[in-house]
């Protein structure tokens, strides 16, 4: 099956292109990139006159639920609306009731995608056993199943000795090793980032320590094992200092930051809004200003939702009482293109803070529109305006404070390997 | 629609009133009017004046089912906003949660649909998780009152109330005192709603006094001056708060010893010569003798600790009154 797209505005951060292309499209990969048209004839052709076409973006997280919290979302409700926010590649991230220790877990996922196929998902696998911090899992053999990198999710390290020996194991394997970095002595009991608004609503708090601390001592291990390491879900002004510095003396490291965290504050908080409970917590403006200078001075490498879908009771309780988290999918591509409109980014670095680089991240051939590469595309309307409706919204899961916002630019259709899995 | 529940809901300081700026729910004194808190006292004040013997009872709540949901135990606190609801004619039903369906797993929605299904008018509610007044204010049926009798450490608007009723008998005007709240900030409820409160009536200086273990970080910006030491904390004060100090601080190493909080902290005869020789002293109670106060303080001549007793009965009678007037029907 070839396809042909037309006059689109054809943009790829990785090789710069920015301008009216006509892409041929084969056996699911992109076959030709042409100024002209007339030599192709496909069996599908597409007009895009006034779309952009972008490479689909590489989501570095996303909690899928499935297995195991089917309550909140499945593989295919949740590719499904990665499909319709032109979000084509997804990275599992292995939490306690699903994780991955051996091939065969890994290859559950990956059958189990294979039922609905609207994106690709890759996954984390597991850095000790059963995420227990305590023993070190089957590296070799999860990086021979497919894993992209392995990751301890959000739980604790028995001890510092034990991170290190991860960390030399996965480094003798060639993983990366995505450390998010919370020393939990510090984090535990807190609801919400220790400021001046935790001090007014009396909600316990996590300290911006609790994280930097973490980053501190995994920069330490990392320059000391040579292990590379990415760094996820970073909120706090001094890591992203931290990482800068370690930057400037060549670690071999990256990192992320989520979408969220450069929206919202520790005042979106302010009514016990239990939308804006999640980890790491909403800091302060000064956190947020320094996140964004971390992406527009390249400290910081790529964005991602970090997707968790709720049921509807997880956020119906007070604020303590709610699960953290955000249905952050619809949110990822919108939020990273308002970062253009103000100014932070320019918009081939803002997209490629969601394509090329986080592709890079996980050893992707994903996010980049080249010859030969996938057709993992999407084709945008950069004029349609919409308002995100928390009751019309794709994924399982409504928890999202972004409701009621307004977006420039939406997605009309998506291909995956040439196929379209989501269209308007 | 089953999601509309998700949509952010009004913020709670603004939750509190009606459109015509009555008070519906009593929450948080974060966001009133000083208007608003000087109508509650003088409205106290109404009842304090009532005299004893006579009319204890003012029937305004008369036909109105009042009801405490205490998640957390509090005996003192219940009777009180018992007394103050039995005075104004209302029907009152205690609900000690821990015992009923909450333990065998309700969520607390659904403890608030039943109880709304047996006709209440209002809840007083009292629970150990912050935001916990204003979830049941935002979820419960619109005629429903809601009364915040302790969230967490956010919140005690009706001892904030009473301290203020009290500060003002005694003081006469907010503007020229110099006010120290000194003990556990961090943990304090209380001393929360207290700085909004003075704040809002715009005393002349509001101070904290901690140790920095129990001093919550950016509390400067709710418009106090912060002291780490008692003795230019009280230097000069009018008023001095002492906060109750529990055992579990030094469990949680917060605190080394209640001996060294007393060295340091405790409220003594001598510590009281710095303050104004007028000075009052104040205290939310249960107090700990020995602990943040010395019995000769607590049982002295400044201390007015037991007044601010009586006078919770008066205030909550008060803001009773005006959350239930916002429902029409009632004088």
């Amino acid at each position: 099956m070839s396809l042909l797209i037309r006059n689109a505005r054809v943009i790829d951060p990785a090789s710069g292109l920015d301008g009216l292309r006509t892409l041929l499209i084969d056996g699911g990969r992109i076959a030709a990139i042409a100024e002209t048209s007339a030599a192709f004839v496909a069996d599908e052709e597409i007009n895009a006159e006034g779309l952009w076409v972008l490479p689909g973006a590489v989501d570095l997280s996303a909690w899928l639920r499935e297995p195991g919290l089917d309550h909140k979302a499945t593989l295919a409700s949740e590719t499904f609306a990665a499909a319709a926010s032109g979000i084509t590649t997804l990275c599992y991230q292995p939490e306690p009731r699903a994780n991955f220790d051996n091939a065969a877990q890994v290859k559950l996922i990956y059958d189990l995608n294979r039922r609905s196929q609207y994106a690709n998902v890759e996954v984390l696998g597991n850095l000790t056993q059963g995420l227990r911090g305590e023993q070190l899992s089957n590296m070799a053999s999860l990086k021979r199943a497919g894993c992209v990198g392995v990751s301890n999710g959000l739980q604790p390290f028995h001890s510092l000795q034990t991170l290190r020996r991860a960390m030399e194991y996965a480094a003798t394997h060639d993983l990366t090793v995505f450390i998010y970095p919370v020393e939990h002595a510090l984090a535990a009991g807190g609801y919400m980032h220790e400021g001046e608004v935790s001090a007014r609503l009396g909600l316990p708090a996590i300290p911006s320590a609790a994280e930097t601390v973490a980053v501190a001592q995994t920069l330490a291990l990392a320059s000391h094992t040579g292990a590379k390491v990415h760094f996820c879900r970073l909120s706090a002004r001094l890591s992203v200092r931290l990482i800068r510095q370690a930057k400037e003396s060549d670690l071999d490291i990256t990192a992320d930051v989520a979408a969220h965290q450069l929206f919202l504050t520790e005042r979106d908080v302010s009514d016990f809004n239990p939308l804006c409970h999640v980890m790491p917590p909403l800091r302060s403006t000064r956190d947020l200003e320094a996140l964004r200078e971390g992406l527009a001075d390249g400290t910081l490498d790529a964005i991602c939702s970090d997707h968790q879908p709720h049921e509807v009771d997880a956020k119906l309780a007070p604020f303590q009482q709610t699960e953290p988290g955000i249905s952050a999918l619809e949110t990822l591509l919108p939020l990273t293109l308002r970062l253009v409109e103000e100014g932070v980014l320019s918009l081939p670095e803002a997209l490629r803070k969601v394509t090329i680089a986080p592709a890079g991240i996980i050893g992707s051939e994903a996010g980049e529109i080249s010859v030969g590469a996938p057709a993992d595309l999407v084709l945008f309307d950069p004029t349609a305006l919409w308002e995100l409706d928390l009751n019309h919204m794709h994924s399982s899961g409504r928890n999202s404070p972004f409701g009621g916002w307004n977006f420039n630019g939406a997605v009309k259709r998506t291909l995956l390997a040439g196929k379209t899995v989501f269209s308007v | 629609m089953l999601h509309a529940h998700l949509s952010p809901g009004p913020l709670p300081s603004r939750m509190q009133l009606t459109k015509d700026g009555k008070l519906k729910h009593f929450l948080t004194i974060e966001g009133l009017p000083p208007l608003l808190l000087e109508e509650i006292l003088d409205r106290a004040e109404q009842f304090v004046t009532l005299p004893n013997k006579q009319q204890k009872k003012a029937p305004l709540l008369r036909g109105k089912t009042v009801m405490n949901l205490f998640f957390e135990n509090s005996t003192r606190t219940r009777v009180t906003f018992e007394i103050a609801a039995q005075r104004l004619g209302a029907d009152v039903t205690n609900l000690d949660i821990r015992t009923s369906s909450a333990s065998k797993g309700e969520t607390l929605l659904d403890t608030v649909r039943n109880l709304e299904a047996m006709n209440a008018d209002m809840f007083v509610v009292r629970h150990e998780h912050a935001g916990t007044a204003h979830f049941i204010a935002r979820y419960c049926a619109p005629h429903i009152s809601v009364l915040n009798a302790g969230d967490g450490r956010h919140s005690h608007p009706t001892q904030a109330m009473l301290d203020m009723f009290t500060i003002r008998q005694k003081k006469g005007s907010f503007q020229p005192l110099k006010v120290a709240i000194v003990g556990d900030v961090l943990h304090s409820r209380v001393a929360r709603s207290q700085i909004h409160a003075l704040t809002t009536l715009a005393t002349g200086e509001v101070r904290v006094v901690a140790p920095k273990t129990l001093m919550p970080a950016g509390i400067e910006k709710m418009g106090v001056n912060v002291f780490h030491h008692m003795e230019e904390g009280i230097e000069d004060a009018d008023v001095v708060i002492m906060l109750r100090l529990q055992r579990e601080r030094m469990q949680t190493a917060l605190l080394p010893s209640e001996r060294e909080f007393f060295k340091l902290y405790g409220l003594t005869e001598a510590r009281m010569k710095l303050a104004k020789p007028d000075a009052i002293v104040m205290h939310p109670g249960p107090i700990n003798r020995g602990v943040e106060i010395d019995s000769r303080v607590a049982d002295g001549m400044q201390s007015v600790i037991l007044e601010q007793v009586t006078n919770g009965i008066a205030v909550r009678m008060a803001v009773m009154s005006m959350i239930m007037g916002s429902q029409g029907g009632v004088a």
